[in-house]
């Protein structure tokens, strides 16, 4: 495989602490890295044609919490904003995702997210990943949110609100990340629940053409401007779910821009900032 | 000071011994295996006998690193409960009667068990939570827990169990050393964890500054940061052969790779890795041999003949 030499570039100015092989102390690999990112670049650039606006409210460095939606099945939306900050961001930042408990029980599979930097969600990773000053992706929705339906695209369903307490115990900024198109690049139909349970996965999306292939849509990925709210991350359930609602009221808005945007609407007026 | 050291005929407990020694102590040895030429005072004794408990009388130590524990799972499952768990008992036990004012206890990392929801790094406040799948550790897990219930059972002994990581060095003792030995190493095709080692000169002055800081409690001890276990085998001048974990279960002792119990597979598909800040913090510890220089102290020791 050729090497992408932009990836290649990114992957050398990481500001992570890799050791003389190239490996950082959660096992992450400069090698797997590169070799994943020109993988995923070729998706990013030339098939879902990503654009992403708002980059600039990633922070440079130090600890920071993307937020994103979730939805398309397979969560390809997770890989492009991980690639967004690879490529678009400079210097590049290594977004460090959440896996799916699943994941690690797959050969390769498991090997290949560890070593591009996804660890198994576990709170004790994202406090620790947050607490080393690294960029966390936290998809809140979960595996409800990729088993969302092409009708229910542009929609939220429930947030967990264990992000927002750990953003609070850490101190850790807030950057909600609306992904659009990922829907229509897997236009889920239906999710068999059942066949998941046989192959030990959440579940198995269906596509209306059969083939469980990802579709060239033009996926956008928009950051807004960092959130930090202030306290322990002990509050009460109340207290944290009107936080929870105020970085989904954000996702919300940039989505349903978007969608509007998408659909070849006007934008509404005035336009969010 | 003067330090007892039960199971000091092992390989790295001789190191401590001669540390110590170098250093100005006065060390006590004991263990049931011989150790004709030993440079200081020691016992062929069994720590459950009664000749065990005359060296504690006699010698009224002020310091006992316990290092009669059995990792081999080539000894049979009865024989190590005895081992490691009625030592322990036993060697506590003297400890507090004849006046010990510090104990130490040498175990393993692999207390916290491989998982796939293990978290990566693991601190001492957590629970062995994998010992269903490895029900061979047991024995090591359960010595752990009741060396550590010194620290509340006999407040006034100052106790500090140790979960050391493996050791890797020209001395190829150990669980680390034995498996990455031969040409070839299996591994469980399509997994590749994190495997945390020290050198074992980094072990014994781990050591010795337990006994010098004196810390309570329990305190996981790591060097450098784990690397793949590929990457050692490769770094050892070794080759892996990843195999289906079926295959390579069914394989297991035979045709030259090493024998495993069904349950060690977990160890080779994840990583069991600790946090050792608290240590680093309470003793000042830092290790001198960094992750390449460990595992190239290995294979120098044990070239591949070619």
């Amino acid at each position: 495989m050729r090497i992408d030499k932009q990836v290649r570039e990114a992957v050398d100015r990481l500001d992570l602490p890799f050791n003389s092989l190239g490996l950082d102390p959660y096992g992450i690999s400069k090698k797997d890295l590169v070799f994943w990112g020109t993988a995923v670049a070729a998706f990013y650039r030339w098939y879902f044609t990503v654009s992403s606006r708002g980059i600039e409210h990633v922070p440079a460095r130090g600890r920071a919490m993307l937020v994103g939606n979730h939805s398309g099945g397979i969560a390809i939306d997770a890989a492009m904003v991980v690639m967004s900050c690879l490529l678009d961001m400079d210097p590049p930042r290594l977004a460090q995702g959440m896996a799916e408990k699943f994941i690690n029980r797959v050969p390769l599979l498991g090997r290949l997210a560890n070593r591009a930097g996804m660890l198994t969600g576990l709170p004790e990773h994202a406090d620790r990943l947050l607490e080393d000053e690294r960029l966390l992706l936290v998809f809140p929705e979960g595996a409800r949110g990729t088993a969302k339906l092409f009708k229910e695209r542009h929609s939220l369903v429930e947030f967990g609100s264990g992000f927002i307490r750990l953003a609070l115990k850490t101190k850790s900024p807030i950057v909600p990340v609306a992904v659009l198109g990922g829907g229509e690049a897997f236009p889920t139909v239906a999710n068999s629940y059942n066949v998941g349970r046989v192959f030990g996965l959440p579940y198995v999306p269906i596509v209306a053409y059969g083939l469980p292939v990802a579709l060239p849509a033009k996926i956008e990925i928009e950051y807004a401007a960092p959130l930090r709210f202030e306290g322990t991350g002990n509050e009460d359930d109340a207290v944290v779910h009107g936080y929870v609602d105020k970085v989904k009221e954000v996702i919300a808005g940039m989505l349903s821009a978007g969608a509007s945007r998408r659909r070849g609407e006007p934008a509404a007026l005035p336009e969010r900032t | 000071m003067r330090v007892v050291i039960p199971g000091a005929a092992g390989i790295l407990a001789r190191k401590v011994g001669l540390q110590l020694t170098a250093d100005g102590h006065e060390v006590v040895g004991m263990d049931r295996r011989p150790w004709p030429d030993a440079p200081f005072e020691f016992h062929e004794v069994d720590v459950r006998k009664r000749a065990a408990e005359d060296v504690f009388r006699r010698v009224r130590p002020q310091a006992m690193i316990h290092m009669a524990t059995v990792t081999s799972l080539m000894v049979s499952g009865e024989e190590r409960y005895q081992i490691n768990l009625g030592g322990t008992r036993a060697a506590f036990e003297y400890a507090r009667a004849y006046g010990v004012e510090h104990c130490v206890f040498v175990g393993r990392h692999t207390f916290y068990g491989a998982g796939p929801a293990s978290p990566l790094f693991h601190t001492e406040d957590e629970p062995p939570l994998e010992l269903n799948r490895f029900p061979e550790l047991a024995d090591l897990v359960a010595a752990d827990l009741y060396a550590a219930s010194a620290l509340w059972r006999f407040p006034e002994l100052a106790t500090t169990v140790l979960r050391v990581c493996y050791t890797l060095g020209p001395s190829g003792h150990g669980t680390l050393s034995g498996f990455i030995r031969g040409r070839l190493v299996p591994q469980v095709f399509g997994f590749d964890p994190l495997f945390q080692f020290l050198h074992e000169d980094d072990l014994v002055r781990a050591v010795v500054l337990t006994l010098e800081k004196r810390p309570r409690g329990v305190f996981n001890v790591a060097g450098p940061q784990a690397l793949p276990l590929s990457t050692v085998i490769r770094e050892a001048g070794r080759t892996p052969i990843p195999l289906p974990e079926f295959v390579l279960s069914g394989t297991l002792g035979r045709f030259g790779l090493p024998t495993l119990p069904p349950g060690a597979v977990q160890h080779l598909k994840y990583p069991v890795v600790v946090d050792a800040r608290a240590f680093r913090q309470q003793t000042g510890f830092a290790h001198e041999h960094d992750e390449l220089d460990t595992i190239r102290s290995f294979r120098e020791a044990f070239p591949l003949s070619s």
